[in-house]
C-alpha cells in the first residue's frame, strides 16, 4: 500500500496531542484566550481515553467545606492512595484550583454533586478528611467536547501524531502523523507555535493476567505511550519512570475503579484481613489495598490468598449506589458481566488482583506552567511523571498548559512555512512509515508486543530486577527494534496505528530499562534489586530524569521539590 | 466476538466505527462489521451510543470474573 502524502501543512498556534481528559481542558482553555487551538486525536474525543466512559471521584479541595487550610489539604492528600512520591509544589497547584476546575465543569454541564452537595466519598482512612468528590462523569467527554467545539477549537479525529518537529535551535515547531480517515493512510504535517502533550497512561508494556487478550488493561489500551516517546526522541526529560504503577480489581475482568466497590477484602471465609473497617459504607470503602500495596500479590504467593472483595456486609441502600456508581465511573461493563452470569454481591465475593505494570503518573517532566524541559512543548495529565491526582491532574493542568501554551505562543511571529513543510525529518518519516505499508509478508504488530512484553516482565519486571537482568533486557530490546523495523507489515490504517504503537512503547521500554539500572538500591515493593538489597537514604526525597542529548542519554537524580 | 451487532437492527450510520476508542469496526460491502474483536476494550461506548440499540457486548472467557460463593 501506497503512503498517500498531503503536502500542505495544517496551521495552528497550538496543537494539541491527544483528546482525553487533559486534551480538552487545555483545549478549552486556549481557546478562550483567542487562540487558534487544534486537537488531534487517534479516535474520537467523545470516548476516547481513560475518562472516555466516566468517573466518579475529583480529587478537590473546598476550603469553605473541609474547613482546614490548603496545606493541611496538602498533608492529608499525601496520606491517601495519591502517596508521597510527588513533588509538593505540583500538588499544591493541583489542590489550588481543583474546585476552580469543578465549578468549569459543571458550568459544561458535567453533574458534580449528583446528591446536590459537595458529597465526598471513600479514598481515605477512618478518621481523616476526605477530599474526592463524588460526581457522575459518565458522559464528561461528550460535554468537554461540546464546550471545546463551543469556544473555538478544532478536532481532527482519527489522526495518530507520531513526531514533533524541531528547528535547528531545538524549538518545536510542529509535528508529524499520519490521517487514519481512510482505509488508505494519509501522512499530515502540522505547523504549531507550541504543543501540548496529552497522551495518557502508557499500557501494553508489560503482561496482564491474560497476555494472549493484549487489551485487558485497567486504563485504555489504546493509550501505548505514544506522548513519553515522542517526547524522549524530542530530547524532553522524562521522569519517575524507573518504578512502574501497579493497580488491582477484578480478577480476570481488568478494570479501573477500585475505589467504587464497597465492600471489604477479606480471605476465602469472609474473613477481614485489613484493620480499618468493619462495616463497609459509600462514605468509607475499604482502604487496606491503597496502604497495603502488593497484598493480591503477597498473599496469592505466601498461600494465604486468595484475596476477595466481600460485599456482603454492605447495605442494600449502598450497594444500588454501588451498581449507579459503576455508572459513572464508565464500568457498565461490570454491571452488565455481574447481570449476564447472574453473580449476586449479596452472597458472591469476587477475587480482586494486581494488574500489569503501567507508567501511569511517570513520564514527561512538567514545570508549574506546564511547559517540559524542551521549549515549545508542553505535557499534562497521567503521561506526566511529577504531578498526581489523576483526574484532577488532567483538569487542573490540562486548564495550566492550555493557558501557558497560548501565552507562549503569543510571543511567536509568524513562522515561516518551509521550515516545517521541509523540514528533513519529513522524509524520514515517509520513508519509516511506507516501509511497513510494503511489505507483503512479514511480522504481524502482536508479534513485538507480545516480544517486548515477555521481555520487559522477565528483564525490567517488579519479581526481581538486577544489572545482569537489566544488561541483558537492554541488549534484547535492540534486538527487537531492529528486527521489528525490519520485519513488521501493515497493511491497512489500523494495522500501521498498532505498528507505530509497538516502535513507541519500545522506545519507552528502553528509557525505563536505562532508568531502572541506574537506580542501585531496592525501594519499595517494585524495585527490589538482588544485587543492591538496601534502600539508599541519599535517594529518599529524589526523583531521576532521563533526557537524550544528541546520541548521548543523560540520567540524573534531582530533589523533589517540597 | 465481544461487540455484536444486529444487522436487522443496524442503519450503517457508522457512529459505532467513528467512537470506538480501539477502532475494532469497520465496513464491508455496505456494513458495518467488526474487524478486530480482539482490540475490544469493552468499555460499551458502541453499545451505549448506538442510535438503533443494535450493538450488544458478549465477554470472552478469558476475561471471567473469578467470585466465589461466601457460605455463612
Amino acid at each position: 500500500m501506497k503512503l498517500k502524502i498531503e503536502k500542505q501543512s495544517i496551521k495552528t498556534d497550538v496543537l494539541i496531542v491527544g483528546g482525553g481528559i487533559a486534551g480538552m481542558q487545555a483545549a478549552i482553555a486556549s481557546a478562550e484566550t483567542g487562540t487558534d487551538v487544534l486537537v488531534v486525536e487517534k479516535a474520537d474525543t467523545r470516548r476516547s481515553g481513560c475518562g472516555g466512559m466516566g468517573n466518579d471521584h475529583f480529587l478537590c479541595y473546598i476550603p469553605e467545606v473541609h474547613q482546614e487550610t490548603l496545606e493541611e489539604a496538602v498533608q492529608g492528600v499525601l496520606k491517601t492512595m495519591e502517596g508521597p512520591w510527588q513533588d509538593l509544589k505540583m500538588l499544591r497547584i493541583l489542590l489550588s484550583r481543583s474546585f476552580e476546575m469543578v465549578k468549569k465543569w459543571e458550568s459544561y454541564g458535567i453533574n458534580m454533586r449528583p446528591t446536590g452537595d459537595w458529597n465526598f466519598e471513600g479514598h481515605t482512612l477512618p478518621g481523616k478528611v476526605r477530599h474526592h468528590l463524588k460526581y457522575a462523569g459518565f458522559n464528561q467527554k461528550p460535554l468537554l467536547t461540546k464546550q471545546a467545539l463551543k469556544v473555538g477549537a478544532k478536532i481532527m479525529n482519527k489522526t495518530v501524531i507520531h513526531n514533533l518537529l524541531q528547528d535547528e535551535a531545538g524549538n518545536v515547531i510542529g509535528a508529524v502523523g499520519v490521517s487514519l480517515e481512510d482505509q488508505e493512510p494519509t501522512l499530515v504535517t502540522f505547523e504549531a507555535k507550541a504543543v501540548i502533550i496529552t497522551t495518557g497512561n502508557s499500557l501494553r508494556l508489560y503482561p496482564g493476567f491474560n497476555p494472549a487478550y493484549l487489551f485487558n488493561t485497567d486504563d485504555c489500551p489504546a493509550n501505548a505511550g505514544a506522548g513519553l516517546a515522542m517526547a524522549y526522541r524530542a530530547g524532553a526529560k522524562l521522569v519517575n519512570i524507573d518504578i512502574p504503577y501497579l493497580h488491582d480489581g477484578p480478577k480476570f475482568f481488568v478494570r479501573s475503579g477500585k475505589a467504587t466497590w464497597i465492600g471489604l477484602l477479606s480471605d476465602i471465609d469472609g474473613n477481614n484481613i485489613g484493620p480499618f473497617v468493619d462495616v463497609p459504607t459509600r462514605e468509607l470503602g475499604d482502604p487496606t489495598a491503597e496502604i497495603w500495596t502488593g497484598v493480591f500479590q503477597e498473599k496469592l504467593e505466601n498461600g494465604t490468598g486468595p484475596i476477595y472483595m466481600n460485599c456482603t456486609r454492605t447495605s442494600e441502600a449502598d450497594l444500588q449506589h454501588m451498581r449507579e456508581s459503576f455508572i459513572s465511573e464508565g464500568d457498565t461493563s461490570i454491571n452488565e458481566y455481574l447481570d449476564q452470569y447472574g453473580i449476586d454481591l449479596r452472597k458472591s465475593m469476587v477475587e480482586f488482583g494486581t494488574y500489569e505494570c503501567s507508567l501511569a503518573q511517570r513520564g514527561i517532566e512538567i514545570d508549574e506552567r506546564a511547559q517540559t524541559s524542551v521549549p515549545g512543548l508542553f505535557a499534562a495529565g497521567i503521561c506526566t511523571g511529577n504531578a498526581k491526582g489523576n483526574i484532577t491532574n488532567a483538569a487542573v493542568f490540562g486548564q495550566i498548559a492550555g493557558e501557558a501554551a497560548s501565552a507562549y505562543a503569543r510571543t511567536l511571529n509568524e513562522q515561516n512555512n518551509n521550515l516545517v513543510e521541509q523540514h528533513p525529518l519529513i522524509a524520514q518519516e515517509i520513508s519509516y512509515v511506507q516501509q511497513f505499508l510494503d511489505r507483503e509478508c512479514g511480522a504481524h504488530w502482536k508479534e513485538a508486543n507480545t516480544a517486548l512484553q515477555q521481555i520487559m516482565k522477565d528483564y525490567a519486571g517488579v519479581k526481581i530486577r538486577s544489572g545482569n537482568l537489566f544488561r541483558a533486557g537492554k541488549k534484547y530490546l535492540q534486538d527487537l527494534k531492529r528486527y521489528a523495523e525490519k520485519q513488521l507489515m501493515a497493511s491497512n490504517g489500523h494495522e500501521l496505528m498498532r505498528v507505530l504503537e509497538v516502535m513507541d512503547l519500545i522506545d519507552v521500554a528502553e528509557a525505563v530499562m536505562l532508568c531502572s539500572e541506574n537506580r542501585k538500591e531496592t525501594r519499595g515493593e517494585c524495585h527490589v534489586r538482588s544485587d543492591y538489597t538496601f534502600t539508599n537514604p541519599l535517594l529518599d526525597d529524589k526523583f531521576q530524569t532521563i533526557c537524550k542529548v544528541g546520541d548521548h542519554v543523560q540520567l540524573e537524580f534531582r530533589d523533589m521539590e517540597k | 466476538m465481544p461487540p455484536m451487532i444486529d444487522q436487522a437492527k443496524c442503519r450503517v450510520c457508522g457512529l459505532c466505527m467513528q467512537i470506538c476508542p480501539l477502532d475494532v469496526f469497520t465496513k464491508r460491502e455496505e456494513k458495518i462489521v467488526v474487524a478486530y474483536p480482539e482490540e475490544c476494550w469493552h468499555c460499551r461506548a458502541c453499545v451505549i451510543d448506538c442510535p438503533a440499540q443494535a450493538i450488544s457486548m458478549r465477554y470472552p472467557l478469558s476475561h471471567m470474573m473469578l467470585h466465589i460463593d461466601l457460605e455463612h
